[in-house]
């Protein structure tokens, strides 16, 4: 019995087949997977025509991706998906790692409050897809389903693509491709890109179990359980009492005799250590790889998701960063289909998602190596951390079995401008925003929720002069201006200013923000500039550069 | 160079015994785990990356 019947998606005939035979239009997004779809919404969202291929008419089948960092769900929410996300998806705070037959610690993760969503949610990837292609319905965007993408021809102007349906072959002319054709991606192939990295040699099972009962939600990891030796196992929760596990297998096993169910349900078994019933809902054996493409922009066509990068799966790294590769991109690539910049903005999207594809390769690895010790010794160093870990508190922040995924500071980008000014806060140029509760016209919310999608102003706390705010409001052409003032505090009401009040002064602290303090943060919400004091000319200068209004130069510090 | 290489032990004959006794009546593996948990105690209270580099170059150098 299995807890999902994907949803089947319509195929209709391209009305191109009947016609002239060639679809022309702005954007082309190849792929429909978590990636595909949030540029999708995104760029609909932005007000560009996008048309979506899928060669495919389903979600993703079987257990992928389950864990969804906050910046993501915070990604999801500017999109207007996060509420079924996070309402389907399962909260964790509890984890316990055990070596060999003992509990060697605990720990909760004891969210920080005062933000909208928490640290992450687990949930199977095909709820995750289904909840964002209805969002994707819902903003007007177009799936074209079973049409694959057979070729891609770029030149100067655009990228022809020729797809294939059940009906016949047609031509997309498209002004810009994005490819999100997934971690086999045929467009790297059809553009000759070299694709290299490391591959681990190791193996792992997979699997999805519906049980029933009154189980903690925690996550649960073993080092060298007495009923696995050797490797280790991961236990998760996900929604509807499906839980999914982990085993090592090792480089050795016989990846078609370990995915058969009377090799996978003894394993099981032995784990949940008594007679629970339990049903396997999915098993697969995967071995996994850490690359990534040189560049992610090629000419007219930029790789996104798991076709750009791809990452071991310690860390719930694969999803997270796919998303927020279409958070960075989406905003850029309308601008420059509007004419607002050049495409030299679409250079900040290769150098920064770039860099956030080498953390996350970097973090994965690490993950890999603590997980999979690689000689003797680093085994028993790994051994001599978990031993210690039972009654030294500083070992256990050295037991690496997946870090947290967490966004990327865009440090040193031309998009940013460097702090003139003094800050005493976690936020540097380059950071994601941080979210704090506000209340808006008497309402409570949160700050996130007034910025995105364009660039914004926060001005925290209201100009002594009237004027400045006046000349604020004047140069943010475009931009979303929101005054931050205390609680019970207020400002002038002012056409194209939003009053947020800061009820728990949590938005000033995590700013480090005095009275005067401006931040410019860019539509995709993270931070591009900030002063101690308005500076019409500063902000200006700032502005244009964090929107690539000038011609940015990729070079520039 | 963060790292102290001067002396710095004052009794070093009390410290080297304590090191070697410490081993005594160990196995290989024992010993070797032995010597995984002590270098990262050691690492923690030492606690500056810079001087932990220093120490993990000096210690490779010449094998
Ligand atoms: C076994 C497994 C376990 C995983 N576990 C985790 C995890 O625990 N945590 C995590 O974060 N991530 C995990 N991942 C990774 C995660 O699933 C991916 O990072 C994520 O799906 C990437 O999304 P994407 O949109 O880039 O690509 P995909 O989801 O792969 O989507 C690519 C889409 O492109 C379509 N396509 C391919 N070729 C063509 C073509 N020629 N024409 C038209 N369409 C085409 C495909 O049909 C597909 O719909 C796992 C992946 C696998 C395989």
């Amino acid at each position: 019995m299995n807890t999902h019947s994907p949803a089947r998606f319509p195929y209709t005939p391209p009305p191109e087949l009947s016609g002239n035979g060639e679809l022309r239009v702005p954007v082309a997004i190849v792929g429909a997977g978590p990636v595909g779809v949030a540029c999708a919404i995104d760029l609909a969202l932005q007000g560009v025509k996008a048309v979506v291929l899928d060669d495919n008419d389903t979600v993703s089948t079987g257990s992928r991706a389950i864990c969804y960092a906050k910046r993501t769900l915070e990604v999801l929410d500017r999109l207007g998906c996060a509420e079924t996300v996070v309402g389907r998806g399962v909260c964790w705070n509890v984890g316990k790692v055990f070596h060999r037959d003992r509990l060697a610690y605990q720990f909760d993760l004891l969210p920080e409050g005062g933000h909208k969503h928490p640290a992450f949610v687990n949930l199977q990837q095909y709820l995750l897809e289904e909840a964002m292609l209805a969002r994707l319905q819902e903003v007007g965007g177009e799936v074209r389903w079973k049409n694959r993408v057979a070729g891609a021809a770029p030149d100067g102007g655009g990228v022809t693509l020729s797809v294939e349906t059940p009906d016949g072959a047609y031509r997309v002319r498209a002004d810009w491709v994005i490819a999100c054709d997934g971690a086999r991606s045929p467009m790297r192939d059809y553009l000759g890109l070299e694709w290299r990295g490391q591959i681990f040699r190791d193996r792992f099972l997979i699997a999805d179990v519906h049980m029933v009962g009154d189980y903690p939600t925690e996550r649960w990891f073993w080092f060298d359980p007495p009923f696995h030796p050797n490797q280790s196992v991961l236990l998760h929760r996900q929604a509807d009492d499906v839980w999914r596990i982990d085993f090592q297998l090792g480089w050795d096993a016989d990846p078609e005799e370990e995915r058969k169910p009377e090799r996978v349900i003894p394993r099981i078994r032995a784990m949940l250590g008594d007679d629970r019933p339990f049903e396997l809902e999915w098993v697969s054996v995967y071995t996994f790889q850490c690359r990534r493409l040189d560049r992610f922009v090629h000419g007219r066509v930029m790789f996104a998701g798991d076709a750009a990068h791809q990452v071991s799966p310690f860390g719930a790294r694969g999803a997270n960063s796919g998303i927020q590769d279409a958070d960075n991109l989406c905003w850029k690539l309308a601008r420059v289909v509007r004419g607002e910049a050049g495409p030299a903005l679409l250079e900040t999207y290769d150098r920064e998602r770039v860099a956030a594809a080498d953390e996350n390769i970097l973090n994965s690895t690490r993950s890999t190596d603590f997980i999979t010790p690689k000689s003797a010794t680093s085994r028993l160093f790994r051994d001599a951390v978990l031993d210690l870990s039972v009654k030294h508190p500083f070992a256990r922040r050295l037991v690496n079995s997946g870090r947290l995924s967490m966004p990327t500071t865009y440090r040193d980008s031309a998009l940013d401008t460097p702090d003139a000014d003094a800050f005493v806060s976690a936020l540097v140029p380059g950071s994601p925003a941080a979210d704090a509760p506000v209340r808006i016209a008497g309402r409570a919310s949160w700050l996130l929720d007034c910025v995105g999608g364009s660039p914004a102003v926060l001005m925290f706390a209201a100009p002594e002069r009237d004027a400045e705010l006046e000349q604020l409001v004047a140069l943010a052409s475009g931009a979303k201006v929101v005054v931050v003032v205390p609680a019970g505090g207020g400002a002038p009401a002012r056409d194209g200013i939003m009053v947020a009040e800061d009820v728990d002064g949590l938005a000033a602290r995590r700013y480090g923000a005095a009275p005067g303090t401006i931040y410019l943060l860019r539509p995709d919400q993270h931070v591009a500039a900030r002063w101690r004091r308005w500076d019409a000319q500063a902000f200006e200068h700032a502005l244009a550069r964090a929107i690539g209004r000038t011609e940015v130069s990729a070079h520039a510090a | 160079m963060r790292l102290e290489t001067e002396p710095n032990i004052p009794a070093p004959d009390d410290f080297y015994q304590a090191l070697i006794d410490a081993h005594a009546g160990l196995d290989d593996r024992r010993s070797a785990a032995l010597n995984a948990r002590l270098v990262l105690l050691l690492a923690n209270h030492v606690g500056d990356l810079e001087a932990l580099r220093e120490a993990i170059a000096l210690a490779r150098d010449g094998l």
